[in-house]
C-alpha cells in the first residue's frame, strides 16, 4: 500500500532522515519507534503530503507522492502531532468543513459527518466548541477528521501523546479496530504501545532506521536476549535438537539448509553468553563449525532512552 | 471551488465569533460616521457661503456637493482602511501556522493555489461587509438629494481595487510569520510605505519621481476619486493584487519545503 524507497530530508542545517526506505502492506498497523527529533514526523509529513522529500520517492496505492499529490492526498487521513482543530468551531461544524475540503458530495455531507462521529465516539458532544473539550476528546475530534471520506491509508503522529491512561485505551483500541479496512502508519515514543497495537515496527533514531520487525521480536532483541547466528555442516535436524538441550538455549530457528549444511538462529537467555557452549555441543558431536556470530544489534541504547522516555511520561501523567 | 467557497465559509465564520470583526466594524463605522459628518458640514458651509455670495454679487458658482462629499469622504476612507486590512488579514496564515491547522489545510486534497485564492476571498469578503457599511452616511446623500450615481460609482471601484491590493499584501505577509500581531504590523507599515511614495515624488527628480509617482498605491486612486476610471490605473491595482498573490503562492511552496 505503502512504499518508501531512499527517502531523504535535508534542512538548512541538519539531515532529519537519511535513506530511509521501508513498505506497509495493505491492513497492517505499522508502528514508528524512535526518541523525539529521530525523524518520525518528517518522514509522516512526507509521506502525508506536508513536505516534499529532498530524495527518494513515497507511493502511496501506486501513486507518487511528489508527482500525483492529490491523488495521493485524497488516499490518506494525516493526523499531525497537534490536531489541527479549529478551537472556535462546534464538533459537527469543524468536522462539515473538513469534508468540504476534502470534496465530500454535497448530498453524503451529513451521513459522512455522522458516520466518523460515532466511529470515535463524540456524538454527545457534536455541538460544543472544540475549544472547551477535553484533551481526550479533542484528540477524538483529530481522529475523526482523519477518518472523513474514508480514506484507506491513515497516518497517526503521536495518536495517544498527553492522553490519560484510559484515554490511551480508547485510541489504541479504535487503532485496532480500524486495521484490516484501513492501512496504518503511525508513531510514537513509547515502547509497550507498539507492543500492544502494532502488526510491525520500524524502530528510528537520528534520521536512521535502525530495525524493522514484528513486536515480539522486538521485544526479544530489546530485553537484551543473545542471539546467536551460526552455519554448521551436519544434519539439520539432529543438529538442532542436540543445541536445543544446550543450557541456556531458549529456541533454535532453521534459516536455510543447503546440502548438508544449516543455518540456524539460536535465541539464548538474557545476559548469558551461550557462545562457547553452543561451539563445543558442535565440535564434540563431530560436525563442522562453519560459522558462529553473534547477532544482537546495539538496540540497547535506543532502549535505554525509550524505556526513560516511557519514564518520563508516566511520572508526568 | 467548493474548497475555495469552504474556506471563505469559514473565514468569515471565525471573523464574526471572534471580537475582530466587531471591532474593526464598529471602529470603521464610527471614524467613517465622524468623517462623513465633518465633510458634510464643511460642504454645506461652502454652499451657504457661495450662495450669500452670489445673492449680493449676481455671480453663481454652483457646485455639486454630493460629489464633492463623496470624493472626500471616500478619500479618507482610503486611509481608515490601510489601518483596517492589515487586521483583517493579518491572522490568514500566521493563525493556521501557529495552531498547526496549516497541516490540514496543505494535506487536504486541494492545490496550494486554491488555499492561496480561499484565504484571499475571506478577507474580500469581509472587506466588502466593511465598504457595505461605508453606505450608512452615503445614504444620507440619496435621502436628501439625488446625487449623479456616476463619479460615486468610479469613487467605490478605486476603492475596491485598492482593497484588493491591500488584502494581497496582508495575505503575503501573514505567510511570513506565526505572530499575528507582527503580521498586521508588518502589512501595514508596507502599505504605509507604498503609500509615502507619493510624498517622496514630490521632491524627487526624474526618473525616481515617475517611478516613485508609479510605484505609490495613492497616486492610481485619485482619477478614481475625480470620477475617471483610467485602464492603467485599474491595472495597476490588478498587476500589484496578482503579484502578492504569487508572492503567497511561493511563500507556502517555500513553507512546505522548511517544514
Amino acid at each position: 500500500m505503502i512504499s518508501v524507497e531512499n527517502l531523504t530530508k535535508r534542512y538548512a542545517a541538519k539531515i532529519a532522515i537519511e535513506d530511509v526506505s521501508f513498505k506497509v502492506n495493505n491492513g497492517e498497523i505499522l508502528g514508528f519507534l524512535g526518541p523525539n527529533g529521530a525523524g518520525k514526523t518528517t518522514t509522516m509529513r512526507i509521506i502525508a503530503g506536508y513536505m516534499p522529500a529532498s530524495e527518494g520517492s513515497v507511493r502511496v496505492d501506486g501513486y507518487e507522492v511528489f508527482d500525483n499529490p492529490l491523488d495521493v492526498r485524497r488516499r490518506i487521513g494525516y493526523l499531525p502531532e497537534n490536531p489541527p482543530l479549529y478551537l472556535e468551531m462546534t464538533v459537527a461544524g469543524y468536522l462539515r468543513f473538513v469534508a468540504k475540503i476534502k470534496g465530500v458530495a454535497k448530498d453524503r455531507l451529513n451521513d459522512e459527518v455522522n458516520r466518523v462521529m460515532q466511529r470515535v465516539n463524540v456524538v454527545d458532544v457534536k455541538d460544543r466548541i472544540i475549544g472547551k473539550l477535553s484533551k481526550g476528546y479533542k484528540q477524538r475530534v483529530g481522529v475523526a477528521q482523519a477518518l472523513i471520506n474514508d480514506p484507506p491509508v491513515l497516518i497517526l503522529d503521536e495518536p495517544t501523546i498527553g492522553l490519560d491512561p484510559k484515554q490511551i485505551h480508547e485510541i489504541r483500541e479504535l487503532i485496532k479496530e480500524l486495521a484490516g479496512s484501513h492501512t496504518v502508519v503511525l508513531s510514537t515514543h513509547i515502547l509497550p504501545e507498539v507492543e500492544q497495537t502494532c502488526h510491525r515496527v520500524i524502530i528510528i533514531d537520528r534520521g536512521k532506521i535502525i530495525a524493522v520487525d514484528t513486536p515480539q521480536n522486538l521485544r526479544f532483541q530489546l530485553q537484551g536476549a543473545e542471539r546467536v547466528l551460526m552455519e554448521i555442516a551436519g544434519p539439520a535436524v539432529e543438529v538442532i535438537s542436540k543445541l536445543k538441550a544446550t543450557p541456556g538455549v531458549l529456541d533454535v530457528q532453521k534459516v536455510s539448509e543447503t546440502d548438508g549444511r544449516c543455518k540456524l538462529q539460536i535465541d539464548g537467555e538474557l545476559r548469558k553468553d551461550i557462545r562457547s557452549d553452543l561451539a563445543r555441543t558442535v565440535v564434540q558431536s563431530g560436525w563442522g563449525l562453519l560459522e558462529l556470530q553473534s547477532a544482537s544489534m546495539s538496540l540497547e541504547d535506543i532502549f535505554l532512552k525509550l524505556t526513560t522516555a516511557e519514564e518520563v511520561e508516566k511520572a508526568g501523567t | 471551488m467548493r474548497n475555495i467557497l469552504a474556506i471563505v465559509e469559514r473565514e468569515l465564520r471565525a471573523y464574526f465569533i471572534s471580537p475582530i470583526a466587531y471591532v474593526v466594524l464598529t471602529a470603521f463605522l464610527l471614524l467613517s460616521g465622524i468623517v462623513f459628518q465633518g465633510i458634510l458640514t464643511q460642504v454645506m458651509d461652502y454652499q451657504m457661503r457661495s450662495s450669500l455670495q452670489s445673492a449680493q454679487l449676481g455671480r453663481a458658482t454652483p457646485i455639486d456637493g454630493p460629489a464633492i462629499i463623496s470624493q472626500q469622504f471616500l478619500g479618507t476612507m482610503s486611509v481608515l482602511l490601510l489601518f483596517m486590512i492589515p487586521m483583517v488579514t493579518m491572522g490568514l496564515f500566521a493563525e493556521e501556522k501557529r495552531r498547526g491547522t496549516i497541516e490540514l489545510l496543505l494535506t487536504a486534497p486541494m492545490t496550494d493555489l486554491q488555499v492561496v485564492l480561499g484565504k484571499f476571498f475571506s478577507a474580500v469578503a469581509f472587506f466588502l461587509i466593511l465598504l457595505m457599511a461605508s453606505w450608512l452616511p452615503m445614504s444620507v446623500l440619496y435621502l436628501y438629494g439625488s446625487p449623479a450615481s456616476g463619479p460615486i460609482f468610479s469613487n467605490y471601484l478605486g476603492i475596491v481595487l485598492y482593497g484588493f491590493a491591500l488584502v494581497g499584501i496582508g495575505l503575503f505577509v501573514s505567510t511570513l510569520t506565526e505572530n499575528q500581531i507582527i503580521s498586521g504590523i508588518l502589512g501595514f507599515v508596507i502599505a504605509l510605505a507604498m503609500w509615502f511614495f507619493d510624498l517622496l515624488a514630490a521632491r524627487a527628480e526624474q526618473p525616481t519621481k515617475a517611478i516613485m509617482e508609479y510605484l505609490s498605491v495613492i497616486s492610481h486612486l485619485q482619477d478614481f476619486m475625480k470620477g475617471v476610471i483610467v485602464t492603467s490605473n485599474i491595472i495597476f491595482y490588478l498587476s500589484l493584487t496578482i503579484l502578492t498573490l504569487f508572492l503567497t503562492y511561493r511563500s507556502i511552496d517555500s513553507l512546505r519545503w522548511r517544514g
